[in-house]
């Protein structure tokens, strides 16, 4: 057996499943949620900034909107995918089976971005009954929207092996990704900024994905494309390290 | 002393494990694990496992049984040592060496939101194997789940995910099958179904590797013995062997009239009052060359000592499992 196709199909349609089973939750929760964002920033804060950047401010949020959703998204199904075999004790089973690292990260985190890219483009069509959209590269569109997904999901895979308990799921989404995204420039432009501030702002590598993936809709971001798309691959290259590095000692998968 | 050192090459005796099975299915050399915290849970152990038979690993908690097993099947890594198993070395050819294995785990760790069909069919995909309706079919039929198929796994009794547990391990055909205390906590029919069920699969071929605390299930099925203490495998033998070699005899004399203490005349013979006065007890080697019972039967009857009845009864496993370990107690 050179690769274990079946092994990742086994374990990437019980992701899914899973998915399934609270389909409700997990569609109509970023349809609601999106549309109280373009309720609250689009129509209160948007009646008073029309527009940045010559984009209308409602069409503005859209990339950062399905941004915010797909990092919670992703590190969240991704975590989870890989926490509830740890906590439930069948990990046994992951670990007895003829599958190699490769192709167990390739089913949980594949299954996870499969999941996260469905509510990235809830979101999106969502937002097309708010605002009238366009996406001027579709291509680079379409590259941020499944490298970032694949990336914060293996970060969400990564937090999965690290998390001893439910609450330590919750902690990095909470208190890093989610602050580092309001702070990102999810729902503004960091031009608009103090020019102290925008420095600092420039070292939270949220800036540059999200910067990307607006640049991609409107050709217009806040750092060049090309740097989004380096801070994107490298934060891609430096998960794939890591999770390198945790099938290698069998961090807190093997004793 | 290993204990490979010990392992009998005699044919196996009786279980109907056949001549032709002395074949290593399982090679496990100088196998050690040290855990994080310096608790060393395996010392050097060295072991053969033979194609086909049923092979039971007795041994008090923390002794080191579930570790092996999991170094084995791939769950623990081992800290030195090499384990072979049908060919293939468990750490470099992994792959190979994993489907070849099952393991039903101790623990019941089970997807519970899982219909019972689903988990099963996800471990046979896991384990690489195409869909096999018919065979999924077959191991629930014989496990007593096929009615149960679609339930969740939340809704069945422990005894019937004990036999979940069994179906996944199953699912992909494994030639080797490891059962952690596969009878834990089960009630006597569902131990009885599996004795069965052990049986049938060694008739079909599979190998079976059983960790067991009741020692009446290895002394039921098992064709060889291992005894684990302390991360050492202190003993490996033929079953029937073993109980012949280390298993004592008792001769019970139901008195005639009740006896308040041991006459000076039957000094000679380790004896026991039992029963309040009403029986005595004569324990011996029923291998020795001189048993002594002969003699104390016609000592008894020159002492006019009657007795209505008598009765001699081989000791368990158990009985000789507690005297090993309490032996090597003794030796520390």
């Amino acid at each position: 057996m050179g690769f274990n196709a079946r092994g990742v199909w086994a374990i990437y349609k019980f992701e899914l499943h899973r998915f399934r089973r609270t389909l409700l939750t997990g569609l109509l929760t970023p349809v609601i949620t999106t549309s109280l964002y373009f309720i609250v920033f689009g129509s209160a804060i948007g009646s008073r900034m029309t527009e940045i950047g010559g984009v209308p401010y409602g069409a503005f949020i859209v990339p950062g909107l399905i941004m915010l959703s797909m990092f919670t998204e992703s590190i969240f199904n991704a975590s989870f995918g890989i926490y509830m075999p740890k906590w439930s004790g069948t990990i046994y089973e992951l670990l007895s089976a003829p599958i190699s690292a490769f192709e167990t990260v390739l089913a949980y985190v594949g299954a996870a971005a499969t999941k996260s890219m469905i509510v990235g483009l809830v979101i999106l069509v969502t937002a097309n009954f708010f605002v009238d959209l366009q996406i001027l590269h579709p291509f680079w569109t379409a590259a941020f929207f499944v490298l970032i997904a694949t990336t914060f999901c293996l970060f969400g895979f990564i937090i999965g092996i690290w998390a001893k308990s439910f609450e330590q799921l919750q902690v990095i989404p909470m208190l890093i990704i989610m602050p580092l995204t309001f702070l990102g420039g999810a729902f503004y432009s960091i031009d608009m900024l103090p020019a102290a501030w925008r420095t600092v702002t420039l070292f939270n590598p949220i800036v540059y994905l999200i910067s990307g993936f607006r640049w991609s809709f409107y050709g217009k971001g806040d750092v060049s494309v090309e740097i989004s798309m380096a801070a994107t691959l490298g934060f891609f290259g430096l998960c794939l390290a890591v999770i390198w590095w945790i099938f290698r000692t069998g961090y807190r998968l093997k004793s | 002393m290993r204990a490979a050192d010990n392992q009998s090459t005699d044919s196996a005796p009786g279980g109907g494990f056949s001549g032709t099975a002395q074949v290593p299915v399982i090679s496990i050399s100088g196998l050690s694990k040290t855990y994080q915290g310096g608790f060393q849970a395996l010392k050097s152990v060295d072991l053969e496992i033979r194609k086909g038979e049923i092979f039971a690993l007795l041994g008090p908690n923390g002794a080191g049984k579930t570790t092996m097993i999991s170094i084995v099947c791939g769950i623990v890594t081992p800290s030195t040592g090499k384990v072979i198993a049908d060919g293939h070395d468990i750490q470099r050819d992994y792959r190979a060496a994993r489907t070849k294995i099952g393991l039903v785990p101790q623990e019941l760790h089970t997807d519970q939101f899982e219909r019972v069909i689903d988990t099963v069919n996800f471990s046979r995909g896991l384990f690489g194997k195409p869909r096999n309706p018919a065979y999924v079919e077959k191991i629930l039929r014989d496990l007593t789940l096929w009615e149960k198929r679609n339930n969740k796994i939340m809704e069945l009794s422990g005894g019937m995910k004990r036999r979940v547990m069994i179906a996944k391990a199953l699912s992909h055909e494994p030639d080797i099958l490891f059962l952690d205390e596969p009878t834990a906590g089960v009630d006597v029919e569902l131990r009885r179904d599996m004795w069965a069920l052990v049986h049938q699969l060694r008739t079909s071929g599979v190998t079976i590797i059983l960790t067991t605390h009741y020692i009446e299930e290895a002394e039921e099925m098992a064709d060889r013995v291992g005894v684990i203490n302390k991360g050492e495998l202190i003993l490996v033998e033929e079953k029937a062997t073993l109980m012949k070699k280390l298993g004592r005899k008792t001769l019970t004399l139901n008195l005639a009239e009740p006896m308040t203490a041991i006459p000076d005349g039957l000094s000679d013979w380790k004896l026991t009052i039992k029963a309040d006065g009403n029986e005595l007890e004569y324990e011996f080697d029923a291998n020795a060359e001189r048993t002594g019972v002969p003699s104390l039967l016609r000592r008894t009857s020159d002492l006019g000592i009657a007795f209505k009845d008598l009765n001699t009864r081989q000791s368990s496993l158990e009985e000789i499992f507690v005297g090993l370990v309490s032996d090597r107690k003794g030796e520390k």
